[in-house]
Formats: structure tokens, sequence, C-alpha cells
């Protein structure tokens, strides 16, 4: 169990920039999520604490320790990879020993520290089995048994989930929860599902274009993204975006040409200023009263629980998602009248797609 | 084909017991012939039904040869054995090393050694035969076993072969290895070797073959009786001048010659499949 500090990682392949500095000091015992679309460099970053990419520049270190130079083998970390990477020849019984026996550990702790790490896993029974004759959730574990019984003092996980089936994939997410509770070890995590990255990590990462664009609590990340960027990729289904205008006395939101919305206090140093203004789905309120925004809905999607509501917004157009809850009946071609609080209102630089802090 | 219909089921059943008797024809010919004393050989017509002389003719062949030749079937058998086997392993040890270096390690030149042995495959060997058997001989390595299988041990088609069997390998394997702490002998031996050992098989039955059947080189650099394989002993059995060829002994020598290659075949012909087949990694 360990501290990792990551200070101003860069990585380059030849002259192309991948990764443009990332910065991240993870606790002891911390679940960090690092999370973004694909070729946003998140893996990259994960195979540089493994060791599997050389550090362009900068500087990680795991338990104090500088790992710059160390191979992956010397860094006390393990990694669960995406297609589980299980030596197929193997038990799994030997899969999980491997490590072991490579470090010359005596016979009598290898099978005491399997049998505990198949016992957590419920792989007691199929130590004698291949990797091939296992369903994938089982592969999965054995990947995980593997790194289990390294007792690293890092663990590593590279999309692992993503192979497996909606279903099976919500259980292991649990899993891996639970699991990294009972252990109490640092655990890096990388995915694209931001479902994935809300429900497991203590902190978030989000990556974009290899730049780190904010690091917080689900929560925090979902209240206050610091970028467009950000706001869009977190939630589901994600932010709407508008053009709109700042009021002169910055008490209110101007949507081009259709009226406005009250904002909080203490905008009015942006008075005037051409912003993003972003709304959640679930946000956005069905509301009887004159309002400005008048929408006239497209498409319904009934998901039971509640429903997601498309359809178009302004003289431009502009498309919209709303959730409403189940219980309201709307249809296509129904015009409807929308409101939003003004504390859910999230305003953007429209240039830098920087969030206004008041 | 899924329909239920009798009459195909029995026609493609013909067609193969004809293609069978059609090849099996020769060699059960072969196997008459070596059952039978000379004299019954050279009467018209030639007989078709094996004759009793099967255990004296197979000993001859086998202790002491035909008597122009001064060397036994056996001793033969056992050079060609060497040969086959030194010939096969050489071959799969060294295309694995290479294989691995050029998927595994990154080096300067890597794609053009590659190119470069993949070229000498468009080269047959009796193009190269002259300058290899110059070599062979300035080492002083005519007439032995290291003259036989050496020079044949390089294998383009094997390293090939090996190649896209590692290439095939997903890349997680190495880096999983790797975090487990196997440096890359470790990862060969352990991890590799074992992955590829159906591939091996396939190979080990090919090449098996290619040795056990060499003609050209070893008619080339022996010319000691006691180091010619079975295949050139039976092409000097024939070299008997004005005399009569000892046909009886020459088909039995034949047919032992076969021997080997068919229990090679038999016993590894389910690995064979699995590795020219098998698609799982």
């Amino acid at each position: 169990m360990a501290e990792v500090l990551i200070k101003d990682v860069k990585k380059s392949f030849g002259k192309v920039e991948v990764v443009h500095g990332v910065n991240c000091n993870m606790e002891d015992g911390e679940f960090i999520v690092i999370v973004g679309p694909s070729g946003c460099g998140k893996s990259t970053v994960l195979r540089m604490i493994a060791g599997l990419e050389k550090i362009t520049a900068g500087e990680i270190s795991i338990g104090g320790r500088v790992v710059n130079d160390l191979e992956p083998a010397e860094r006390d970390i393990a990694m669960v990879f995406q297609n589980y990477a299980l030596y197929p020849h193997m038990s799994v019984y030997k899969n999980m020993a491997y490590g072991l026996k490579i470090r010359r550990m005596p016979k009598a702790e290898i099978e005491e520290r399997v049998q505990k790490a198949a016992k957590i896993l419920e792989l007691s029974e199929f130590l004698n089995r291949k990797p091939r004759q296992l369903s994938g959730g089982q592969r999965q574990r054995v990947a995980m048994g593997r790194a289990i019984v390294r007792e690293p003092k890092v663990f590593l996980f590279d999309e692992p989930l993503s192979n497996l089936d909606a279903k099976l994939r919500v259980q292991m997410r649990l899993e891996i929860r639970r699991l990294q509770k009972r252990l109490g070890v640092t655990s890096v995590y990388v995915t694209h599902d931001q479902v994935e990255a809300m429900t497991l990590g203590h902190r978030l990462l989000v990556m974009n274009d290899g730049n780190m664009e904010q690091i917080g609590t689900p929560i925090d990340l979902y209240e206050r993204p610091k970028t467009v960027f950000v706001a869009g990729f977190i939630g589901s289904p994600s932010m709407n975006f508008l053009t709109a205008g700042i009021s002169a006395d910055g008490t209110a939101v101007e949507l081009s040409g259709e009226g406005s919305l009250p904002l909080p206090d203490g905008f009015s140093k942006y008075g005037g200023s051409e912003v993003t203004l972003g709304l959640r789905p679930e946000h956005i309120i069905v509301t009887e009263k004159d309002s400005p925004i008048k929408f006239k809905v497209d498409m319904v999607e009934e998901l039971g629980a509640d429903s997601l509501v498309y359809g178009y917004f302004g003289p431009e157009n502009t498309i919209l998602a709303i959730r409403v809850p189940g219980t309201v009946k709307i249809e296509a071609d129904m015009n409807l009248q929308l409101t939003c609080e003004p504390q859910n209102l999230h305003l953007f630089d429209l240039k830098s797609g920087n969030r206004l802090e008041v | 084909m899924v329909e239920n219909r009798p009459w195909v089921t029995y026609l493609t059943h013909i067609m193969l017991v004809v293609g069978v008797l059609v090849m099996a024809f020769p060699i059960y010919l072969t196997f008459v012939a070596s059952t039978h004393t000379l004299p019954e050989l050279l009467d018209r017509p030639m007989p078709v039904l094996p004759g009793s002389h099967f255990i004296e003719n197979y000993t001859t062949a086998l202790t002491s040869g035909v008597k122009e030749l001064g060397v036994s079937v056996g001793r033969m058998m056992f050079n060609s054995l060497v040969m086959a086997l030194g010939i096969t392993i050489g071959k799969i040890s060294i295309s694995l090393l290479a294989a691995f270096a050029i998927v595994y390690f990154k080096f300067r030149f890597r794609m053009f050694f590659f190119w470069l042995i993949f070229f000498t495959l468009m080269l047959p060997v009796e193009v190269r035969i002259l300058p290899t058997y110059k070599v062979v001989a300035d080492l002083g390595m005519l007439d032995n076993y290291a003259g036989l299988t050496l020079p044949l041990i390089a294998s383009a088609t094997a390293t090939f072969l090996f190649r896209q069997v590692f290439l095939a390998v997903p890349d997680e394997l190495a880096e999983a290895a790797r975090i487990d702490g196997a440096g890359p002998v470790r990862f060969f031996f352990d991890i590799l070797v074992p992955m590829t050992r159906t591939n091996m098989a396939a190979m080990f039955v090919i090449l098996f073959i290619y040795g056990w059947n060499q003609y050209l080189w070893p008619l080339l650099i022996t010319t000691d009786e006691s180091m010619y394989t079975i295949i050139i002993g039976i092409n000097r059995m024939l070299a008997v001048g004005d005399d009569f060829a000892e046909w009886q002994v020459i088909m039995a020598t034949t047919m032992l010659s076969m021997l080997p290659p068919v229990v090679i075949v038999v016993s590894m012909q389910k690995l064979f499949v699995k590795g020219l087949t098998e698609t799982e990694k």
C-alpha cells in the first residue's frame, strides 16, 4: 500500500506528444479512475505508471520511491488487462502463481496466497482448469487473482470490464469495488465508461486529447464541471449546450431572442459576456407557467422509471434532451414550456470553454 | 453436405475407395515385390500376390544389404534418422529463436534482416548448392553428420511461420509476463514455447519428412558408404552395371524407408492437424 505521485508527466511517441502533462497525488488506499474518450492518453498514463511505457518527462513515484527507471516487476504493482492476458497453457493456479514462482517464493507460501485469493474470488473449484474452460467473468476474476496474490502496492486496471456483457459488467463492477475496499490497496482504473467511473472512483481524473481536464470526486465533477468537455462527458444523457449571453447587470442569462433565465448571485462581473449555457437533461423542468424556453417534442424514449424527450428549441431549432419522470405523459409534436432552477445552470466561457466561477 | 441422401454417401465413398486404391497400388506392388525371390520377379507376368520370402528378404536388407553396396539398411536408416532429426530439431530451434528476435526485440535493421531471411525463401536449394558445397568442404564436413545436417538447418519457411504465430500472440501477454517479473528468456521458454507447441508439432512432421527425403545434398557430400542415407542407398543399389539389380532387397529397403515417416505422421497426426487449424490463442 502506498501513495502514488504523478508530477507533470508527459509522453511523446517520436515527435508527437500524446500526454501533455498530468499531475495527480493519489493517497494511500485511494481508488482513482482515469476517464476519457478513446485516444485521450488515459491508457498511456496507466502504462507509464506500470512501467510498460517510458516516461518522456516528469516523475512518477510509488510509495515515496521514484520509479521512472525501474522495470515493471520492480515497481511493486499488479495490472489487470482488458483482454485478461492469462497464460492460455497454464491452469488457473499456475496463472496466479507464476509471478510468485519467479520471485522464488517458497512453495507453501505460494499455495497459501493462491488459495486465499481463490477463496476471496470464489475460484477455489476452478484452480485446475485452463483459462479457455472458464467464462468471461471467471477469467476476469483470475486476472484479478493474479494481481491480488502479488500483494502489490498499487493495482492498475486497464478497462478490465469492457469485454464483458452489460449485466456481468455491473456485477463485476460491484465486486471490484468491494475488493478494493476490503484490501485497501491504492488503485488506478482506466475506463471510457463514465458510469463505471462515477460508481467506482473515489476521485476521477478526466482526460481529453492528452490534457488533464479536471480531477475531483464524482459529485464534484457532476455539480461543478470545470470545462465544457467535462460537463458534456459526465452525466448521461449528456448535458445540453446553448449559446447565450449574460445580461448587462449579470442577473440573468439571455437565450438568443427567446427571453431569459434568472441567474444566481455573483455573475455581475461577467455582465454582457457571451457564454455557453449548459443544462443537464434531468434539471430541465416542464412547467405550466409562461417560460422563455419553448420546446417542440420530436421523439420520446420511455425507459419506465423516466422518459427521455428529444425536441427542438428556439429559432435555430437547437436539439435539446430532457429527462422527465415516467409518470409524465409526453407525446411527439407536443409543445412544452421548459425552465431550469438558477443553481442548476452551468455557464462556460464561449471561447475557452472554462467554467465561469462565481 | 447436410442433406441426408444415401446415394451421395455411396458415391463419395466409392470415389474415396477408388482414390485410395490408385494411390496405394504402387506401394502394394512394392510390398509384393519385396516378398519374392529375384527370379520370380523377373518372370513375366510379375506376381501380384505376396510371396513367401518376406522374412528372408527383410533380414537380408536389414543386416547385410545389397552385396555390392557394403552397408546394411539398418546403418543407412540410422544415418537418415540422425539427419532427419538433426534437420528438424535444428530448424525448429533456430527458427523459433530467429522469430522471437524479430517479433519481440527492437534493434537496428530489424526489418532488413527479416526481409533478408524472407528473400532466401525464393532461392531453391539447387541454386546455392555449389557455394554451400564449397563451404562445407572447406570446413571439413564432408562425410559426417554435421555436413549432412548443418547446411540444411537454416529455414526461412519455419522462421516465417513462427513469426506469424508470435505476431498472433497478444502483446498483453508479454506485458503481463514483464509485470510478473519474467525476463525475455523466461518469457520465451515459459510462455511462448508452450503456446506454440501445436505449431511446432506441425512443423516437426513437415520438416522430418523433408529431412528424411533429402536426396541431392547427401548425394553430393557422402562418398563413404557408411554415411549413406537410405534414400541414397536405394539409388546406389540400382547402379549395378550389367548385373541384375537385386529387386527383392531393394523393394524391401524401400518399404523400410517408408516406415519412419509413416510412424511420425500417424503418431503426431492429432497435434499436426491442431497446429494447422487451431486459431485460439
